[in-house]
């Protein structure tokens, strides 16, 4: 039996309404947990004061560097006791989720009974990062409950100057716009990173992420400092059948207003059934039996689309593959950057490919270390040094589909010029 | 038995577990095979495989920090209505997979009556991603999963139906470091204030060289305060964002009054039709009044109607701005543009008008 519980006038508002309640969760725990008693008092006392009253410090389990968040009170009397006693300490241990997040319910019920032993009972699926937090964990309780959790399967995620938990769309899973087995990716990559995810000693954070299109359900463009997204260079598929149903729903006014005006490159024209554009880059499809849409694919930035719009009618091509962009990240300390194109394409199918995937995340984290300053993301080294000193330094070619447009300062030695010509001559003849 | 001495366990580094071996059977089964969806209703997708089969998904929005009969509840549901297999999204909504159609009704029902609203696909508004907040970190200057919940009962609606032009996707932070991230529409809170230092504490819990480092406008120095080392802040450079607090807690710049919410929108980071954009901030100032923040709701649900009777079909937030323009969107929002909002900072001047492009 649990100790009594505080008043928590604010946060009772907030178990009104159709949204599920994290409020009656919480006391649902505290019926039986006294931390889970404490932690109420010591949030309700957030609401009231507007003020937070956690800090830092350092707890991790045997072996490991991070992976742990440690949490003490600072909420005290005066004399310095906590007022909250039973949750002065409330430990967040982060996760790494298999890929696309799938479990079933054995697995789930062996976790949650694993954290309701060792820890609060409060678990966040998932943090921002993909990490399974596990949060309110006793300093005492926090290398059993990882134990258990480890004995499950499951591996503790990154935390501090670290390579970061990652995370992967459902993709090959679920979604038919998939180009890669995400999937195998994100565990081969990041399997061959647990040393960085485990024991912190580079510059910064390391994150990478994979999407299988370019729609990106992971977010990895803005919030991954290697990004990899699925895309295709053959021409996009098409099927009659289901092209024809979309039109038959649709009508031409939405064809040509949602599909064919949307294009970014207007790649896409209405044309007339009888006089269909044909030639290599072309992808073509009739919608009735007097209209048809014709795509001339060179000119298609694979941007997906008209692919969402007619899904199945229009489909990624067949040969597949990854966009690898580096350096995306949000604010801190020169503002938010996308990731930038390192390489426009490659190859993911086989064990050999992601080898190259690997070899290539090796490198740029290799230089992440040796380059960036102390509490610099990646994104902020290129800014620094320069994409081209980037690309060199990890060994990358160049490549047009690296900018958005050529230099337009002239502020440039260009005295190497010819000698870079004469390189690109010869790697041309070689080829 | 455990004792004192006994070596203690050495971690197995497993690395990422393996999904096949949770995996639902058909997704298995079809694995990199399918070739289409649908979605006969918000809340449920329907995926076709190349191979015929089929496999239908309902999505329900959960709490996103459940507690452990939460979890159970929910495993009851997927054991009894959808063959014990479950996954998660990046917005914390539950994913149940079902091979026979004429599952999904009472799988529904059952989400339903158990409280998980069913929705959240398609045009819908779905899921707010958020941080932790006053829960578990240790620089928020507010709470994370508080305001979710309070602005999810409000938009309750616009979750379990899909009557947007597009796919809305939110985020709160709680504090200028963002970890909510980009999305059409994002609420963080904003400090307004430079950091209120005690003196006494900074040498004892400061490396002083890294905090200065960390300033992004080189605000902070080296000083000697009541003889003791500690730091000073130039707080006509300062620019609040709170980057000193988490090396230098002495530093604090959290501030029950000052401390005020900022809306930004627009942020997109699919690459369909535009490239992907960054948000951009739209209002500010707005109070930090827990336990509902009813002033961010309304900004926020204003903003929201205003594009959903706005923009036309297939345009995100910042597609119907772009076809629109910045002051026909503060025009017909009603928010003040003031002088806060022309960015000063970096490669400020890409977002100026360097056009005689102007709407009438
Ligand atoms: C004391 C300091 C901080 C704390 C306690 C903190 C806490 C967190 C937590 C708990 C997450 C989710 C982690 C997960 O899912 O595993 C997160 C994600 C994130 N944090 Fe922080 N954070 C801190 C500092 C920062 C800083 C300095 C930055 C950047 C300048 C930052 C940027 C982010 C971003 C962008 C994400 C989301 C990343 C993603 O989507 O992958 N955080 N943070
Ligand atoms: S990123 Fe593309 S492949 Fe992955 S889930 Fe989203 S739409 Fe599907
Ligand atoms: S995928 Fe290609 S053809 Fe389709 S809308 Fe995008 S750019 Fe145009
Ligand atoms: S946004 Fe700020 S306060 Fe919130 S979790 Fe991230 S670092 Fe902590
Ligand atoms: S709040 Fe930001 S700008 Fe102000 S002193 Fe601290 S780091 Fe510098």
């Amino acid at each position: 039996m649990a100790k009594k519980m505080h008043p928590t006038p604010m946060l009772d508002k907030l178990e009104t309404g159709p949204w599920p309640s994290f409020v009656t969760g919480l006391k649902r725990l505290a019926k039986d947990n006294d931390m889970m008693v404490d932690l109420l008092g010591q949030l309700e006392t957030s609401y009231e004061t507007k003020k937070g009253y956690w800090k830092g410090g350092t707890i991790s389990i045997f072996g490991y560097g991070g992976g742990i968040i440690p949490r003490f009170t600072e909420l005290k009397d005066e004399s310095g006791k906590p007022k909250f006693p039973d949750a002065a300490e409330f430990h967040t241990l982060r996760v790494m989720p298999p890929p696309g997040m799938h479990y079933n319910t054995d697995i789930l019920r062996k976790l949650a009974d694993t954290w309701e032993r060792h820890g609060s009972g409060l678990i966040a699926f998932h943090g921002q990062s993909g990490d399974i937090m596990f949060q309110g964990a006793r300093s005492d309780k926090v290398q059993d409950a990882f134990d258990e959790i480890n004995a499950l399967g499951f591996d503790l995620g990154g935390a501090g100057p670290a390579v970061r938990t990652s995370m992967s769309c459902v993709g090959a899973a679920r979604c038919e716009q998939s180009c890669y087995d995400e999937a195998t990716a994100h565990r081969t990559v990041l399997n061959n990173f647990t040393d960085d995810i485990h024991r912190p000693s580079l510059p910064y954070k390391f994150k990478f992420k994979f999407s299988g299109c370019p729609n990106d359900c992971m977010n990895s463009i803005q919030r991954s400092d290697m990004a990899v997204i699925g895309t295709w260079r053959d021409n996009i598929r098409t099927d009659e059948k289901l092209a024809r149903a979309y039109f038959a729903k649709h009508g031409v006014t939405d064809l040509v207003n949602d599909v064919v005006s949307r294009c970014p490159t207007k790649a896409i024209q209405l044309v007339d059934a009888s006089k269909i554009p044909t030639g290599p880059s072309i992808s073509a499809v009739k919608v009735s039996d007097t209209q048809a849409i014709a795509i001339e694919n060179r000119d298609c930035v694979r941007c997906m689309h008209c692919i969402n719009v007619i899904t199945g009618g229009l489909s990624p091509g067949k040969d597949k593959g990854a966009t690898i962009l580096v350096g995306g990240k949000r604010t801190l300390k020169i503002g938010d950057l996308m990731g930038t194109v390192v390489v426009p394409f490659m190859k993911l199918e086989t064990d050999e490919d992601r080898e190259k995937l690997v070899d290539l995340g090796r490198r740029i984290v290799d230089f992440f270390a040796e380059n960036a300053l102390e509490h610099e993301r990646i994104g902020e080294t290129i800014e620094r040094i320069g994409l081209v000193n980037f690309v060199e330094g990890v060994g990358i070619e160049i490549d047009a589909n690296m900018v958005a447009t050529p230099r337009t300062n002239p502020y440039v030695r260009a005295d190497g010029w010819d000698d870079e010509v004469a390189k690109i001559k010869a790697k041309k003849q070689a080829a | 038995m455990a004792t004192a001495t006994a070596t203690p366990r050495r971690a197995i580094e497993s690395g990422v577990p393996d999904n096949k071996q949770y995996m639902h059977p058909t997704l298995l089964k079809n694995y990199g095979n399918w070739k289409y969806h649908d979605r006969p209703r918000p809340g449920v997708l329907h995926h076709v495989s190349y191979s015929g089969e089929e496999v239908w998904s309902v999505r329900a929005g959960t709490q996103r920090q459940m507690d452990v009969h939460t979890i159970r509840k929910l495993c009851d549901i997927a054991d009894k209505y959808a063959e014990g297999h479950v996954r998660f999204t990046i917005r914390s909504n539950i994913e149940f997979m079902v091979a026979d159609e004429k599952k999904v009704a009472p799988l529904i029902e059952a989400l339903t009556t158990a409280g998980f609203p069913v929705g959240g696909t398609g045009n819908s508004v779905t899921m707010i991603s958020h941080t932790q907040g006053w829960l578990h970190c240790d620089i928020p200057g507010t709470d994370a999963s508080g305001a979710v919940k309070a602005l999810m009962d409000d938009l309750h609606q616009e979750f379990i139906k899909e009557e947007m032009p597009n796919r809305v996707h939110m985020s709160t932070s709680c504090c200028e470091i963002n970890c909510g991230g980009q999305a059409d529409i994002a609420i963080i809170i904003q400090h307004t204030k430079p950091p209120k230092i005690n003196h006494d504490l900074v040498a004892n819990v400061c490396e002083r060289p890294a905090v200065v480092a960390r300033c992004p406008v080189a605000a902070i120095r080296p000083a000697l305060v009541n003889g003791k080392p500690s730091l000073e802040v130039d707080e006509k450079k300062c620019i609040c964002c709170g980057a000193c607090y988490p090396p230098c807690p002495p530093m604090q710049i959290n501030d029950p009054e000052f401390s005020k919410f900022a809306v930004w929108i627009g942020g997109k980071n699919s690459n369909a039709r535009g490239k992907p954009t960054f948000m951009k901030m739209v209002a500010s100032g707005i109070p930090n009044n827990p336990p509902r923040w009813p002033e961010v709701s309304e900004i926020v649900k204003k903003i929201l109607y205003v594009y959903k009777d706005d923009a036309r079909p297939w345009e995100r937030m910042s597609d119907w701005v772009e076809r629109i323009g910045w002051p026909r969107f503060f025009e017909k929002t009603e928010l003040p543009f003031t002088k806060y909002l022309i960015d000063d900072w970096r490669g400020s001047r890409s977002s100026l008008n360097a056009s005689a492009h102007i709407r009438f």
